[in-house]
């Protein structure tokens, strides 16, 4: 259990890397549109973890709240509606992966039951350590933010427009054909 | 401490995913997906070197990616329901018409 | 602050014409002649403006993000005009094919608002974003008319690879930052030039330069070019082969000479053969298209190979040559692809050689503007093709490429050949067969014509002047 514990920020960073690669792995292998999307979900969730464990923590929650939340709900809206089931159907495909799951979640759970006896036997000094921003001590959203509109101000502004391009974009792509207009 | 180069195995390993299920792959909703995955992995790449760095400009641009990313996925979507509406399936080599 | 915005005016008043440009249209009150009036008035007014800002020499702003050289003022005046141009030649097919036009001069305007960025960016993230706000616009634009298959292949093919360009310069991105730890072309320049390369740096900027070649369109990187310029509508081609392809090299000149310059010797060895490449492939494959869309697509890429000699060549004079070609490729290409789109009687006609049969006998002014246009691609004088090509092929010989020279001017006189195959149906062929189709004369697509003819006329006879500008263009490094 030491030995867990010493070196546990290493456990949780393999468990998460084998998340998202196994994620990864199922994008490209996985039949089913369906099957696949979920796959890349759980890759983004891993990726979301790997931030938060290099101290990027406002940047894992917006690849959870971007990716995982707008993205993934997107791909499985458009997924539904072309109702691409009529590429190829495999039904128990997903069979196999029950062993697998299973192990992943006793893994997870062994992980989980670690953290708990290490936080009770002493307490965290230092869990996420302030980022020091102009002479200040800062946490990592508002260190991200101070750089983002103060050095990337003009990115941050050409990409609202990009952002305005793509609605525009959705809605002249997914018109139903007879709405044209005449001069 | 986790060293950097485990990162950045795991973000070449995404790279390597995302670059087969692209040129392999024949539905284009799982190309759209395989674009991803190298987005995340470059976007994992970014955040590590951050960390290695003490510089936060790798934690900032990120931010960008993900919403270029997110901006893509709306508008290759977009392209897929347009498909749809013409033909019945959304497998690429049905959209290979013109000759090479 | 209040004094760097003011230096963003061109920019946005683009944007905010974009928007207002969509809220009329939202609001269903306007016509398409207000639309086009509106569009036009926009990419004037933001040209008015570029000149009025001028030039800031190597002052950097927004935090290093932007430099308003003289670099960047050329470039955002001919992705201006081309945007004008290319909004004049799409009149004639908006009316035909009876689409909305709101949302396309938007997206035109928008396209055009990320290329002036990529024209003034010394800084990859501003870059990146930049790119992506084009490129995005170029796809929906690819994919607007419906009805067309082809439209949507190309629209598929240009969004697939598209994406996949931008992912591998992300990653190449990412590892030049890590390399580097910083996004500032200056001071990648400064970290590159201060030590040993690591091998992430090398990579970095190998996927880096792949990404870029990939939206230049070079060989191997090409696969998408004859595919989208032959599927998307004529306008829309027109506009992706001198748009999006200047701005492309805009950028690429900028990272190679301020931000990788010290890893020169690398990066030329690589460029070089894929300027060879380029050259070579693109001229022989558009010796055999039947489709003229498709032979005017290898035939951009052959060009842009021939401009890679003079980003390859550097310094003051390979720089002044690969601006002053762009130039010259831009109202060419223009008149080019103007001239199909013009070619009426379906949406998609003008597409076949055999389109433009004895139209020598019945349009005769219309068939010299094409010869005039063709010409200028071949490089003969007293052409601006000629002129261009010359400047190109001269700064490679200085710079010590003189075999990609030789190579350049052997491919030039291979495209002749397929060039004149057009000249050929146009004069040659009899006029009783009866296949070709007539020319429309739709009023703002012929002054859009008048325009490049006689510009190709101008810089082809007078080029001085032209030179003279661009001559403190080319140092945006003190060579």
């Amino acid at each position: 259990m030491d030995f867990l514990v010493a070196h546990f920020s290493q456990a949780v960073f393999l468990f998460l890397a084998f998340f998202s690669l196994g994620g990864a792995v199922g994008v490209v292998v996985l039949r089913q549109p369906v099957h696949a999307a979920l796959s890349l979900l759980a890759s983004f969730l891993g990726v979301a973890g790997l931030f938060v464990l290099a101290r990027g923590e406002f940047l894992a929650a917006v690849q959870v709240l971007v990716y995982a939340g707008g993205v993934m709900v997107l791909f499985l809206f458009v997924i539904m509606f072309v109702n691409v089931r009529a590429v190829g159907k495999e039904a128990q495909y997903l069979r196999p992966l029950v062993p697998l799951a299973v192990v992943g979640g006793l893994l997870f759970s062994a992980l989980a039951l670690t953290a708990m006896w290490a936080l009770g036997r002493r307490p965290p000094a230092d869990a996420f350590p302030l980022v020091s921003v102009a002479g200040q001590e800062v946490g990592n959203t508002e260190a991200v933010g101070w750089i983002l509109y103060r050095e990337y101000l003009l990115p941050f502004e050409v990409v609202s427009v990009l952002l305005l391009v793509a609605m525009v974009g959705a809605i002249v792509l997914g018109r139903k054909p007879k709405e044209m207009e005449k001069a | 401490m986790i060293p950097l180069s485990w990162y950045l195995v795991v973000s070449v390993l995404m790279l390597a995913c995302g670059l087969v299920g692209l040129l392999v792959r024949r539905n284009f909703i799982t190309v759209l997906m395989s674009v991803e995955l190298i987005l995340n992995a470059a976007n994992l790449n970014f955040v590590a070197f951050a960390r290695q760095l003490g510089d936060l400009t790798g934690q900032v641009f990120p931010v960008f990616v993900i919403t270029i990313a997110a901006a893509e996925a709306a508008i290759g979507l977009g392209i897929i329901v347009q498909l749809s509406r013409l033909k019945t399936t959304v497998a690429l080599d049905a959209v290979n018409e013109m000759r090479g | 602050m209040n004094a760097q915005v003011s230096v963003l005016l061109p920019e946005l008043l683009l944007a905010g014409m974009g928007i207002f440009i969509l809220l009329v249209g939202v609001l269903g009150r306007g016509s398409q002649r207000l639309a086009f009036f509106l569009a036009n008035f926009g990419v004037l007014a933001s040209m008015v403006a570029v000149v009025g800002v001028g030039e800031r020499g190597t002052e950097t702003f927004f935090a290093g993000m932007l430099q308003l050289d003289r670099f960047a003022l050329f470039f955002r005046l001919l992705f201006l005009a081309s945007a004008l141009l290319v909004v004049w030649l799409s009149r004639p097919f908006l009316q035909r094919a009876q689409q909305t036009a709101w949302e396309y001069y938007a997206l035109i305007l928008f396209a055009t608002l990320g290329m002036c960025f990529l024209a003034s960016g010394v800084h990859l993230a501003g870059l990146y974003v930049s790119l992506e706000l084009m490129a995005l616009s170029s796809y929906i634009l690819a994919g607007y008319f419906r009805g067309e298959v082809k439209s949507h292949e190309a629209a598929t093919k240009y969004f697939v690879l598209g994406a996949l360009s931008s992912g591998i310069l992300i990653y190449g991105l990412s590892l030049m930052y890590g390399a580097t730890g910083s996004l500032s072309l200056a001071e990648v320049s400064q970290k590159l030039a201060a030590g040993p390369r690591s091998v992430a740096a090398t990579a970095g900027m190998f996927l880096l330069l792949a990404g870029m070649l990939f939206k230049v369109a070079a060989v191997p990187f090409h696969v998408w070019t004859p595919d989208v310029y032959e599927g998307a509508p004529t306008p829309m081609t027109a506009f992706f082969s001198v748009g999006p392809k200047a701005a492309a090299f805009a950028m690429l000149v900028r990272v190679l000479w301020v931000g990788l310059a010290p890893a020169a010797a690398d990066w030329r060895l690589l460029v070089s053969w894929v300027a060879a490449a380029t050259m070579v492939w693109g001229n022989v494959a558009a010796l055999t298209q039947d489709n003229v869309k498709r032979m005017l697509a290898y035939s951009s890429i052959a060009h842009a190979g021939y401009t890679l000699l003079g980003v390859l060549a550097g310094g003051p004079l390979g720089t002044q040559s690969v601006l002053f070609y762009m130039l010259v490729y831009a109202v060419t290409n223009l008149g080019a692809f103007g001239l199909v789109v013009l070619l009426a009687a379906k949406e998609y006609a003008g597409e076949k050689v055999a389109d433009f049969r004895g139209l020598a006998h019945r349009q005769p002014v219309a068939a010299f503007a094409m010869l005039l246009f063709l010409l200028s691609l071949g490089g003969i004088p007293p052409t601006a093709g000629f002129m261009g090509k010359l400047y190109l092929f001269a700064a490679a010989v200085h710079a010590g490429y003189a075999w990609l020279a030789v190579v350049g001017v052997i491919m030039s006189a291979v495209s002749l050949y397929y060039y004149f195959r057009i000249v050929k149906e146009m004069y040659l062929a009899s006029a009783g067969e009866g296949e070709g189709v007539a020319v429309l004369s739709e009023a703002w697509g012929v002054r859009a014509l008048v325009v490049c003819a006689l510009a190709t006329l101008l810089f082809g006879v007078y080029p001085t002047s032209a030179l003279a500008f661009l001559a403190p263009a080319a140092k945006i490094v003190p060579w």
